[in-house]
């Protein structure tokens, strides 16, 4: 949107536009109102209040589950202290939005939640300044809360003082804040604010987007990843009705006025395709991934392995497309709604200033959400068959032609003094990924080292990352250590770490849990996993027992402890906590991709496992709330720790070590 | 076979014109615009999918609309029809039983079959009975509390 454009837009009122931190550029526009045409081009959330008194925060965050719009929307009531129904959180909508990288990386809690406050904030002065010159009276004597400025028996609602007003004010990010020992609505266990619509079927995620004259578009993908299509015969399904046909190169494309058409359609197009060699397979890929890094460890190292796994967030990607001239909508669910934008543009050669991306909140993403490949397939169909095009993911086809958490080859060693300190750690970690790579704990003269290789899926991210993959070799493996000098798990853990942070959580977690006190029996065991990332530390506790016929665990218990500074919305930081336990546990314990001849081979859910009521364990968390400390983000990290808390806890109740993800191969 | 013109839904008749062949997710979802019910897996593993077919939890996604005849369908949208929250519904948000909420109205609606069959389940029987439900987001321990909490309220209306 341009600066004029604002207002026209949104009636007048007063407008916020939060800048960069530290830009030389807008560091003169401090505090001062923007003259001209002097939009800045690197604004990062914007809040309005209307003449009517409505507050509206702007931003390119989106909400995938994790209860960003919530949270953010704490921001704006804490610092300007208005009721949350006050406030309406726009998000993720390219044309009405700030620019924004992506809803990635853990990183709306520590970037975004500031800048919205401060936006808040800015806007609370803006109107005690209004109010002092309106009145002619002393700012100090004004008072802002429950949406009103008064002074003394004088009082006026936002939508009185912002009448007649279009004032606008861009301000960087150092604004005075309410402390975190002052808070009232941030910090608080407010409920999910659009929960009502989500509980009463109202919300209308991607895949349930219609629009007038919209076709229903099916793909035909080849039947080996990297074949090439030799010929194709549409004669049957061009006879039809209404049906229509798109073919470019390898795309392949039907659309149909009803759905089953599309399906029927599809169904009746006979293709020849290229035959695939697949260089590897499920089983034999993590020598693959050693033999096609660039260089890697020497002998003597004990290699540990991570299988790939899908991300299988329940609403599966789905877009709809629609054009106007050469002007593109499209809706679609995506953790990166301007980076689909950009993918769009280049795609279908336009200008990114022609194509609009509108993100409803989506039915999760956990990572696989980052690409635009839903739309760029309703794009290009709908441009072709001329009519509004809807693309639905099947379950199988995310399972197949989505990315995957990358698998993984991790070669590990290390000597251990008998007072239990480590003397020497190595790490080498092959395609799966660096991060989380560096031991939290205190080993001098580590050697850590990231192999990048070739992978025969294609992969991306994934909630955590590579952090999930590390985090359960490094802490099996301080496991292994500490039973090789008959040290109990906790006292080794603790005789090597030396960051406060992250001895407060084992503590925390392993007193909840009665780790000192435990009772070994027959086939029952106990594991410890810790770690940092991203800004937050954690520490889980595990409880399982081990059929002894079968071999199948059971997790009948965790302690996980969290600390990610200070706690914003205490619940849903619990929720997203014992959520992260649950959907970690499907990936330690069962969860893998199947693979071969260039194909996914359990692309089903019923073939591919995921954690189900019956696979939950108790689960206790114990949340460290560190007013003293920015908050850090939260929907990644608690996943860390489980996987290693299993493994070890299966090593306690069996003796036997399993150096592999998912633990039950 | 001949084509289905009628469905009860929500406690209306309604007009429709469907192959009998065709499921009645795409139906309640494409035709009458009905998208509360989700689609998750197609092949009757999540059941995202799930509506009341005369009180009894189905998966629409499974269902041939063919086979449905005049019984009565309840989905999402039929559960609080005078705006008023069903308990269950309130329950769901009171426990913050959901994240995404993609699973969730197929949650609430096993939910309401589970307690008409079962008015006071154990934790236990809560799992088992709600087993075919996939909630991708982990929320599973606060779906218990919340249909505990609702059988504790009579959610089972």
């Amino acid at each position: 949107m341009k600066r004029r454009d604002f207002f026209s837009v949104l009636g007048g009122g007063i407008l916020v536009l939060i800048t960069a931190d530290e830009d030389p550029i807008y560091a003169q526009e401090t505090g001062g109102q923007l003259r001209g045409g002097a939009m800045p081009s690197d604004v990062s959330a914007w809040l309005h209040i209307a003449e009517s008194g409505a507050i509206t925060v702007y931003t390119g965050k989106v909400e995938v589950g994790q209860n960003a719009r919530t949270s953010l929307t704490q921001a704006a009531a804490e610092e300007l202290r208005v009721p949350l129904s006050s406030i309406r959180m726009v998000m993720g909508d390219t044309a009405l939005t700030p620019f924004d990288q992506g809803t990635v990386g853990s990183q709306t809690t520590p970037r975004m939640w500031p800048q919205i406050r401060r936006a808040a904030a800015s806007a609370r002065e803006m109107l005690l300044d209004l109010a002092a010159q309106k009145w002619g009276v002393d700012r100090a004597a004004l008072a802002c809360a429950d949406g009103k400025v008064t002074a003394g028996a004088r009082s006026a609602t936002f939508g009185e003082l912002t009448k007649g007003e279009k004032l606008a004010r861009a301000i960087p990010s150092g604004v005075a804040l309410v402390p975190p020992a002052d808070w009232k609505v941030a910090g608080t266990s407010l409920a999910k604010v659009n929960g009502r619509e989500i509980v009463t079927g109202a919300h209308r995620y991607a895949y349930d987007m219609k629009r007038p004259g919209m076709m229903w578009a099916k793909m035909l993908y080849p039947p080996q990843f990297g074949a090439s299509l030799v010929s194709l015969d549409s004669s049957a399904t061009e006879k039809i009705a209404g049906v229509k046909v798109v073919r470019d190169g390898n795309f392949v494309a039907v659309a149909a006025p009803e759905p089953h058409l599309a399906e029927q359609a599809v169904a009746a197009l006979k293709a020849e395709w290229t035959h695939v060699d697949a260089e590897t397979d499920s089983q034999r890929v993590f020598d693959y991934f050693k033999q096609n890094a660039g260089g890697g460890a020497g002998a003597g190292l004990t290699p540990y392995t991570v299988a790939y796994i899908a991300h299988v967030p329940l609403e599966p990607r789905a877009a709809v497309a629609e054009w106007d001239g050469d002007k593109l909508t499209v809706w679609t669910g995506t953790q990166r709604p301007f980076g689909v934008r950009s993918e769009l543009a280049q795609h279908l050669g336009i200008s990114a200033d022609n194509v609009h991306v509108v993100m409803p909140d989506t039915g999760s993403g956990y990572g696989g959400k980052h690409n635009g490949d839903a739309a760029i397939e309703a794009a290009r169909i709908a441009k072709a068959v001329g009519h509004p095009v809807k693309r639905n993911w099947t379950r199988d086809e995310e399972l197949t032609w989505a990315y995957f958490r990358p698998g993984g080859l991790i070669e590990v060693g290390g000597k251990v003094a008998p007072d239990g300190t480590i003397t020497e750690w190595e790490f080498h970690n092959y395609n799966s990924g660096p991060s989380a790579l560096n031991s939290p704990y205190h080993i001098p003269g580590k050697k850590e080292q990231f192999h990048q290789s070739r992978s025969p899926l294609r992969q991306g991210s994934y909630r955590g990352l590579a952090a999930t993959a590390n985090h359960f070799v490094r802490e099996s493996w301080m496991d292994e250590l500490a039973h090789s000098i008959r040290m109990d798990p906790l006292d080794f853990r603790l005789k090597n770490a030396t960051d406060e942070r992250l001895r407060a959580v084992i503590l925390a977690a392993t007193d909840k849990f009665g780790w000192r006190g435990r009772k070994k029996t027959a086939g029952h065991g106990f594991g410890i996993g810790a770690g940092f990332e991203k800004g937050s530390y954690v520490a889980t506790c595990a409880e399982v027992s081990v059929d002894p016929n079968t071999g199948t665990t059971k997790v009948l218990r965790t302690v996980v402890a969290f600390e990610c500074g200070a706690v914003v919305n205490p619940e849903h930081l619990r929720n997203q906590v014992e959520g992260a336990i649950i959907m970690g546990l499907g990936g330690a314990l069962f969860e893998r991709i199947d693979f071969r001849d260039g194909k996914i081979l359990n692309n089903r859910l019923a073939r591919y496992r995921v954690p189900r009521f019956s696979d939950a364990p108790a689960i206790e968390s114990v949340l460290l709330d560190r007013k003293d400390l920015v908050s850090a983000g939260a929907g990644e990290t608690p996943i860390v720790g489980i996987a290693p808390a299993i493994g070890n806890a299966i090593f306690d109740a069996t003796g036997r070590r399993i150096r592999r993800l998912p633990l039950e191969a | 076979m001949a084509r289905v013109t009628e469905l009860h839904v929500n406690g209306s008749m309604r007009r429709i014109d469907a192959d009998p062949e065709r499921m009645l997710l795409s139906v309640l979802r494409d035709d009458l615009d009905l998208t509360g019910t989700k689609f998750g897996c197609g092949e009757g593993q999540c059941a995202a999918c799930t509506v009341l077919i005369d009180g009894v939890a189905a998966k629409s996604c499974l269902t041939k609309i063919g086979a449905v005849g005049s019984k009565k369908i309840i989905t999402i949208e039929g559960l609080a029809p005078e705006g008023k929250l069903h308990p269950m519904q309130e329950a769901f948000l009171e426990a913050d039983a959901l994240q995404c909420g993609y699973c969730t109205p197929g949650m609430i609606l096993g939910a309401v079959s589970l307690l008409r069959r079962n008015p006071n389940p154990s934790e236990t029987e809560i799992a088992a009975g709600m087993n075919g439900h996939i909630c991708r987001c982990g929320t599973y321990p606060r779906v218990v509390r919340a249909i505990r909490a609702a059988a504790g309220k009579g959610g089972r209306a």
